[in-house]
């Protein structure tokens, strides 16, 4: 997997935005592009059904390269059949900076992802145990956390807190976005608080880092679970590898802010592959209770 | 003077440093190293001193002044070591009733391999998450740059203030431009966009007060009134409104 996971997104923050989306736009669901009832993967360029991917969790059933998942088709694949419940699906982000160009980009977003907004939050069961979820969505700006994302993890962790429910959150994101300036950033603040109050009133958090988690995101809400799980291969980390490698003028070592390598620097509990994430939830809920 | 040209004079090194201000703002000032983990982080001075009569901790992000002491104190960007440091300072500020004050100038955290492996990210976090609930006053500062989560990571705080000509910004203006358009030419029209200016976030209520620049005994007695008012509430009102005034960023 090493060098193929993820690599399109090496550019860290919102580095690679122009290109993912252009390689996104044919390809709605999946890391290949899609052609009719097919995915081209682009790990080895064979073609696929859908049908059979969406069976195969994702992974292509002939290299085993993880594709990028929707955060809709995430959440059903972790939880129970028809459980799930959206939050603020109609939270929509407006362009309150007048930013340059963030109008468009928030429609191609839009378009792209099909979704309101880069975060998907609501309630379902795992196994039967009720939980809050939320899960980010590459294909909206590369999951980039504006005010509407941070306001709807913050409201989720307050639901939760407030029903004494777990939370399981799916991470991707390239960081803050910038075209929202400080209130952006700010969001950081805002999540974290959240985060901090469910987990004082003895709640469970649990974290499942997909590839990219890096940034802003990185550098608050993903790395403030109770159990920090991962995806095989995954990116995590706080700067873009690019602009280390530029600052540094070095090479970066091998195997650099993936997933194995932050497990070894301690930062990770488990990785956890694709097939096996509902179950290890499912277990770490039940060791938890349910109040 | 445009808001690219206040990025600009932000970063210059002329500029009175945290170092300055710490100076005049605690002369008694006694500096307590180490994060009790791995390491000491020069780009973090943290310690104790009074403001008025008050004990208080002091979290400061210096760059230094001279070639020498700006690479000692790595031009003010932190490795997670500094960022735990000042966590470590402010639960032992908690624990001994002693507000908490930030002075902030820093292009951003540290971007490199060590940094990374020692959980940059993880150390800001805790940052933000911990001191949303440190039950004891925090005041910060902006004194030049606010380079994005690095400055954040130290602004998690009950009254933010900034230098009136100090920049506060999610993104330096030249990397939102190269990209973006791949234009660092289009740095300036960035700058305008971001609202990263003093009087254009105290607009957007995101800070509390604009103080005047090159004037460390001035802002010294500013920051002894405020600190009496944080002292005289109580706890869990301080933290409730601390946990508002985040809240409702944004939405
Ligand atoms: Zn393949």
């Amino acid at each position: 997997m090493e060098g193929q996971t993820g690599d399109r997104l090496s550019g860290g923050n919102v580095m690679n935005l122009k290109s993912l989306f252009m390689k996104a736009n044919n390809a709605p669901e999946g890391s290949g592009f899609r052609l009719g009832r097919y995915i081209v993967c682009k790990g080895c360029n064979r073609r696929i059904a859908v049908a059979r991917v969406r069976r195969e969790f994702f992974i292509c059933p002939s290299c085993g390269r993880y594709m990028t998942v929707r955060a809709r088709r995430r959440i059903l694949m972790l939880t129970d059949k028809r459980s799930f419940v959206e939050h603020d699906r109609d939270l929509t982000s407006r362009n309150v900076l007048a930013f340059p160009q963030y109008d468009e980009k928030l429609e191609a977003a839009r378009a792209n992802s099909r979704e309101n907004e880069g975060v998907v939050c609501g309630t379902a069961t795992v196994e039967g145990h009720p939980v809050c979820i939320f899960a980010m969505d590459a294909n909206f700006m590369m999951g980039s956390m504006g005010t509407v994302v941070g306001e709807k993890i913050t409201r989720l962790f307050e639901y939760a807190a407030g029903k004494h429910l777990p939370v399981i959150g799916v991470t991707v994101s390239g960081g803050a976005r910038m075209q929202e300036g400080m209130l952006s950033l700010l969001q950081m603040s805002k999540v974290s608080a959240a985060v901090e109050r469910h987990s004082a009133a003895g709640n469970l958090y649990i974290v499942l880092l997909t590839d990219p988690t890096t940034g802003g995101v990185d550098a608050s809400f993903a790395m403030l679970g109770d159990v920090t799980l991962a995806e095989p291969g995954a990116r995590v980390g706080f700067a873009g590898p690019r602009v280390i490698e530029k600052s540094l003028n070095q090479a970066l070592p091998k195997g650099f802010q993936r997933a194995e390598q932050v497990l070894r620097c301690g930062f990770i509990d488990a990785i956890v592959p694709r097939k096996e994430q509902k179950t290890v939830i499912a277990k770490l809920l039940a060791w938890h209770g349910t109040p | 003077m445009s808001d690219y040209d206040i990025v600009i004079g932000a970063r210059s090194d002329r500029r009175l440093t945290a170092g300055d201000y710490l100076a005049k703002l605690v002369p008694d000032f006694m500096e307590l190293h180490g994060d009790r983990l791995c390491g000491d982080d020069p780009a973090v001075i943290g310690g104790i001193g009074t403001v008025g009569n008050i004990p208080v901790t002091v979290i400061a992000l210096e760059k230094g002044k001279t070639t020498e002491e700006r690479i000692l104190h790595n031009f003010g960007s932190a490795h997670p070591e500094g960022y735990r440091k000042a966590l470590r300072l402010m639960r032992q500020a908690e624990k001994f009733h002693r507000p908490v004050v930030c002075l902030v100038d820093t292009a951003g955290a540290f971007c490199g391999v060590d940094a990374e492996e020692h959980g940059q990210g993880r150390a800001i976090a805790d940052n933000l998450a911990q001191m949303s609930a440190l039950r004891t006053p925090i005041l910060s500062v902006i004194l030049g740059e606010g380079g994005s989560g690095g400055a954040l990571a130290l602004c998690h705080a009950d009254r933010i203030w900034m230098i009136e000509d100090a920049y506060f910004s999610v993104v330096s203006p030249e990397s939102c431009a190269n990209i973006l358009w791949k234009d660092t030419g289009r740095a300036g029209e960035v700058a305008e966009a971001l609202a990263l200016t003093a009087p254009k976030l105290k607009r957007m209520g995101l800070i509390d007060r604009i103080c005047t620049t090159g004037d460390p005994k001035g802002l010294a007695e500013e920051i002894a009134k405020e600190l009496a008012i944080l002292a005289d509430m109580r706890t869990e009102d301080l933290l409730e409104a601390r946990y508002r005034r985040f809240r409702n960023a944004g939405y």
